[in-house]
């Protein structure tokens, strides 16, 4: 099932030149979780279905990524990918992760799991699957931080508490010994970002970490996020389908479309001005508050099904923009403008034409 | 637009406005959350009540958008529910274009059918509002079947082809089963059966909440499209602030049960009077000022079943004193057409 | 590249267009699930034959085990695969202290066990259901009572309560029709002593489906709750009732068999597998050993493949293992 090693090969390459080279915020430092060529593959009855292909990106130390895209865009795929998490029989068919320089994609089972917790911590949609229900919130943090640290229990307890203060909990002393049925929603996804901070990993994984939030909640947890990943210089991947939440929260923004990355970089210059005709669209299509618009703009039609992605751009049915070359021939990530955008209207060599007067291009601009 | 929409909290009714569509007064539902008999009796836990929805009230123009917004537990849904009839009220009535169907929870079948036909309800969820075990068709075509019994087959069967291309599906769509299906166009196929019978007043609770933004700037487009093309009246319920203003004439926050402010829809965005109307607006995350730093707001919705006392939104507001602790904030209408409860706002030591 | 393409298009090709009803059958998980497993299919494969051998006994039986005029006296305890000097009957099974065929006893016995069994699970489920759903959907005191009446009934184990069951009915009947009415009253006894796991399933299907929106919707519409619960809701609820069904169809044969070994099911006239052990039992140790081997083997591969069958189909149509 897997493509031919050399055309695989040929677009890694180019992929990981562009990303390394042109991606502004990344270069200079070492990043601290650097994924290449990821693709992830789910055998199937009816034929193996890839549900991630030839994903690369890179996250600095104290950088927040967002990754952002629709249902079945394959946003949370890559982060459970990255933590090994995926769903059986789905399984990483190529690809490398790298974790502060050190390759993790490889790793047996039990070298992988002591990773969880002391370099990544992991922030869930749901906090409840994240906290055990039988254990106080101070027990479950102790015991987080005694696995992972060298303390003793009293130095641990003290450290819970700074957790937390730190995460904003009110009367911390009070609460240690709270189960997590008795916090509200929003203090126990606090909770949960203090558990995911307490062995002071380096790499933080947040999927939808504020969609079961009300707004005003919301909020204030991107807001403690955000902050708290700045303080310790925690890379952090922030998957959410909200383009809200990632204007306000990430540096860069990654676009997945049908388990591709089509378009990256920061994220002024993704929602301002977005070079891909897919993240034009999504942009367009979001009603603002700030102007009302008679109406939305649409992207006709629906993201492809795994088991019917396009030829070519797997984006090109829908666009606006697509000639024979997008039903052919797919386009990796090219530089576009302040960004990387996997389009062919970007082909450094050949661009592209774009179509004049659509409505996308207006609507985008009118924003 | 603006001058004639003083109301207070119970319009009144000799007012003979002919345009209303809708009037809600003073509209109550309480919950009874308490533990069963026996476990009350053993640990002695009183007996607890959720007053989901405590003194709402509001009327609806014929051919408008009115939304009511809020976060959870704000009990916009089940206001959503009290209009419907599919939960009773506790207190309160509700008049349908004249005709009071304050009791239509506890009635069914044909008695009703002549109100009951001329709203229908859009829901949240576009995969649990169709029966998995019908074919699209079958599922169109049930308020047909209920509402024109005299129908003959082949003319349902011609209506519901004509219903999915009105939704922007085919008529073919009609032999297949809503699995075969994505949550859009699933959320076309309740609109299709919602239009059914040709519907006057729409109650969308949530319509595009479960879906991702393109496919809900597809399905608010539609609804756009479908009130203009048949005048519908539509009462919008959202958590989302962005998708309320672009779909509304008037928005009603609510909070805790009851409606903090009413007001135009672009009077709200543009000048909101209630601290949490304000707090709602300074939330929505803005994809303008990327990264620009907000003052966050501190606190969260309480339980509903012990609200607090007085105005219930007293312990986040910054501005509340003792009387806001003490004494329930009624609707007060402004000038400039926005109605508002809060004793900060009507003492004027608030904007 | 070009081959990466080609693969694509292949893989959308297999996505499905819209084949016929059959087609669908046969490609549903189901299907694939069940040629996947060997046992299944065995257990699929000894179910049918013990039905279709229960079914069309009269036509496949050497003999009709409980018409008196057929049975020779004078051939009993014939051994397996023997015929006999006297009548030149050939017995493949062997026959018993009457001079009944045991091969023919056991297809005549399935088919009462069957029958028993099958009635029962009817009876069970329908009463059931019809009791879950009115829990369910109507809530309240009748929720209370009728989940408060199975609680105590499965306090008891079922065997015990059908029974009691069975001693209460035929109390109330004259010794006389004891006989004649056995197999009704068994089918009572087992049914009623195995309603409460279809009514528990059914109360909370139903009570997740009345929450959903297309009920909902339904109400809106003002459908009367009569059609609701006819049209949506029980439709949506049966498939764990088929489930439970399936397994249940193999406790109640066993049950069947267990009452009559304990000389309270059917009469020795017309035994069940059931009587014939309980009737083989007594040669076991004189040397007769096939009257009680074969009725019992026949009742263990009836009641295994039977539970084989329910057990995958369980697995199979519940979304959370899948």
């Amino acid at each position: 099932m897997s493509s031919t090693p050399s055309s695989v090969e040929n677009s890694g390459e180019q992929n990981a030149i562009a990303v390394t080279g042109h991606e502004p915020g990344a270069a200079g430092q070492e990043p601290v979780l650097s994924v290449r060529h990821l693709r992830v593959e789910f055998p199937t009855r009816h034929g193996t279905l890839v549900a991630l292909d030839d994903v690369s990106f890179d996250i600095a130390p104290g950088e927040v990524l967002g990754v952002v895209g629709e249902s079945g865009a394959g946003k949370s795929m890559t982060g459970n990918a990255v933590i090994r998490l995926l769903e059986p029989p789905g399984r990483i068919a190529e690809g490398e992760v790298h974790l502060s320089g050190r390759r993790i994609d490889d790793l047996p089972e039990e070298r992988f799991v002591p990773l969880r917790g002391r370099h990544i911590g992991m922030i869930f949609q749901d906090p409840l699957t994240s906290l055990n229900p039988l254990f106080s919130v101070g027990d479950q943090l102790i015991e987080t931080i005694r696995t992972h640290l060298p303390m003793n229990e009293r130095e641990a307890r003290e450290e819970a508490l700074k957790l937390l203060r730190e995460v904003g909990i009110p009367a911390p002393e009070n609460r240690l010994d709270s189960y997590p049925h008795q916090f509200s929603g929003g203090m126990r996804q606090r909770v949960v970002i203090a558990l995911a901070l307490a062995a002071r990993p380096e790499f933080i994984i947040a999927d939808e970490p504020t969609t079961a939030l009300d707004v005003s909640v919301q909020a204030q947890i991107l807001a403690l996020l955000k902050r708290l990943c700045a303080d310790h210089g925690t890379a952090v991947m922030l998957v959410t389908h909200d383009m809200g939440v990632i204007a306000e929260t990430a540096d860069r923004v990654a676009v997945m479309y049908a388990g591709r990355l089509i378009e990256i970089g920061p994220v002024d210059e993704v929602v301002r001005n977005p070079q891909h005709p897919y993240t034009k669209g999504l942009m367009a299509s979001i009603p603002g508050i700030e102007k009302r618009l008679e109406r939305l703009y649409q992207i006709e039609g629906s993201m492809p099904r795994l088991a019917a992605i396009p030829a070519g751009c797997a984006f090109n049915p829908r666009c606006p923009h697509a000639q024979e070359r997008c039903r052919v021939q797919r386009p990796d990530l090219m530089p576009a403008e302040g960004s990387l955008a996997a389009c062919w209207l970007h082909d450094p060599v050949d661009p592209l034409p774009p179509r004049r007067g659509e409505a996308g291009e207006e609507m985008a601009h009118v924003r | 637009m603006c001058a004639d929409t003083a109301m207070q909290q119970t319009p009144p009714a000799t007012a003979g406005q002919a345009d209303i569509l809708l009037e809600a007064h003073d509209l109550a539902r309480y919950f009874d959350v308490s533990k069963p008999w026996l476990n009350r009796v053993i640990e002695r836990s009183e007996r607890l009540t959720l007053k989901a929805v405590d003194g709402v009230g509001f009327s609806i123009r014929r051919g408008e958008t009115l939304s009511l917004v809020g976060e959870s537990g704000c009990g916009k849904s089940t206001v959503a529910r009290l209009v419907v009839g599919l939960y009773g009220l506790t207190r309160g009535r509700l008049v349908f274009d004249g005709e009071d169907i304050s009791d239509l929870a506890s009635r069914t079948g044909r008695q009703t059918a002549s109100v009951r036909k001329r709203f229908q309800m859009i829901f949240q969820d576009p995969y649990a509002s169709l029966n998995p075990l019908w074919r699209v068709g079958t599922i169109i075509g049930e308020p047909l079947r209920f509402f024109r019994p005299e129908m003959s087959a082949a003319d349902r069967h011609r209506r519901v082809g004509e219903l999915l291309e009105q939704v922007g599906m085919s008529a073919p769509d009609a032999n297949r089963y809503p699995h075969e299906f994505s949550g859009g166009q699933r959320q076309r196929i309740s609109i299709a059966r919602a239009l059914a019978n040709e519907p006057e007043f729409m109650i969308c609770d949530e319509p595009t909440s479960a879906l991702d933004v393109s496919v809900q700037a597809q399905i608010l487009n539609l609804m756009r499209d479908l009130q203009d093309e048949y005048g519908l009246t539509y009462l919008f319920i959202s958590h989302d602030m962005a998708v309320v203003k672009h779909m509304s004439d008037r928005i009603a926050v609510m909070y805790l049960g009851r409606i903090a402010e009413i007001a135009p829809a672009e009077q709200l965005f543009a000048n909101a009077h209630h601290p949490y109307s304000k707090m709602l607006l300074e939330a929505v995350p803005s994809l303008e000022g990327a990264g620009k730093e907000r003052t966050t707001i501190q606190g969260e919705v309480p339980n509903p079943v012990h609200p607090p006392s007085g105005c219930a939104f007293h312990p986040r507001c910054p501005h509340a004193n003792a009387r806001c602790k003490a004494e329930v904030p009624r609707l007060i209408t402004r000038s400039d057409g926005s109605e508002v409860a809060c004793h900060g706002v009507e003492e004027g030591r608030l904007p | 590249m070009s081959q990466e393409v080609d693969k694509r298009n292949s893989v959308a090709n297999i996505a499905p267009t819209r084949p016929g009803r059959l087609r669908t059958f046969l490609e549903s998980d189901i299907v694939y699930s069940w040629k996947r497993q060997p046992v299944v299919i065995l257990a699929t494969l000894v179910t049918l034959v013990m039905f279709a051998a229960a079914l069309f006994a009269p036509w496949i039986a050497p003999q009709n085990p409980f018409d008196p005029g057929q049975l020779d006296l004078i051939d009993a305890f014939t051994p397996p695969m023997t015929t006999s000097e006297f009548t030149g009957n050939f017995y493949l099974l062997g026959s018993d202290s009457q001079g009944r065929d045991v091969f023919s006893a056991i297809l005549y016995g399935s088919r009462i066990s069957l029958l028993v069994g099958f009635a029962a699970v009817i009876f069970a489920l329908v009463m059931g259901t019809a009791l879950g759903l009115l829990a369910g959907f109507r809530g309240g005191w009748r929720d209370a009572l009728i989940m408060r009446i199975a609680d105590v009934q499965l306090t008891f184990p079922s065997i015990l309560m059908a029974l009691l069951i069975f001693g209460v009915i035929r109390g109330f009947l004259p010794r006389s029709m004891h006989a004649e009415v056995a197999i009704i009253v068994l089918i009572i006894a087992i049914g009623l002593s195995d309603w409460v796991q279809y009514a528990r399933a059914v109360r909370g299907a139903t009570m997740v489906e009345k929450s959903k929106e297309y009920v909902q919707a339904a109400r809106v519409i003002g459908l009367p709750a009569r059609k609701i619960l006819f049209l949506h809701i029980l439709p949506n609820v049966l498939r764990p009732v088929l489930v439970i069904g399936t397994i249940g169809l193999a406790l109640a044969i066993i049950a069947e068999a267990t009452l009559s070994f304990l000389g309270v099911g059917m009469p020795a006239t017309q035994p069940s597998l059931g009587t014939l052990i309980r009737v083989g039992q007594d040669y076991m140790f004189s040397g007769e050993w096939w009257i009680l081997l074969f009725p019992g083997v026949a009742l263990l591969i009836l009641a295994l493949s039977v539970n084989l069958l329910g057990d995958w189909l369980r697995d199979v149509l519940n979304p959370k293992l899948r």
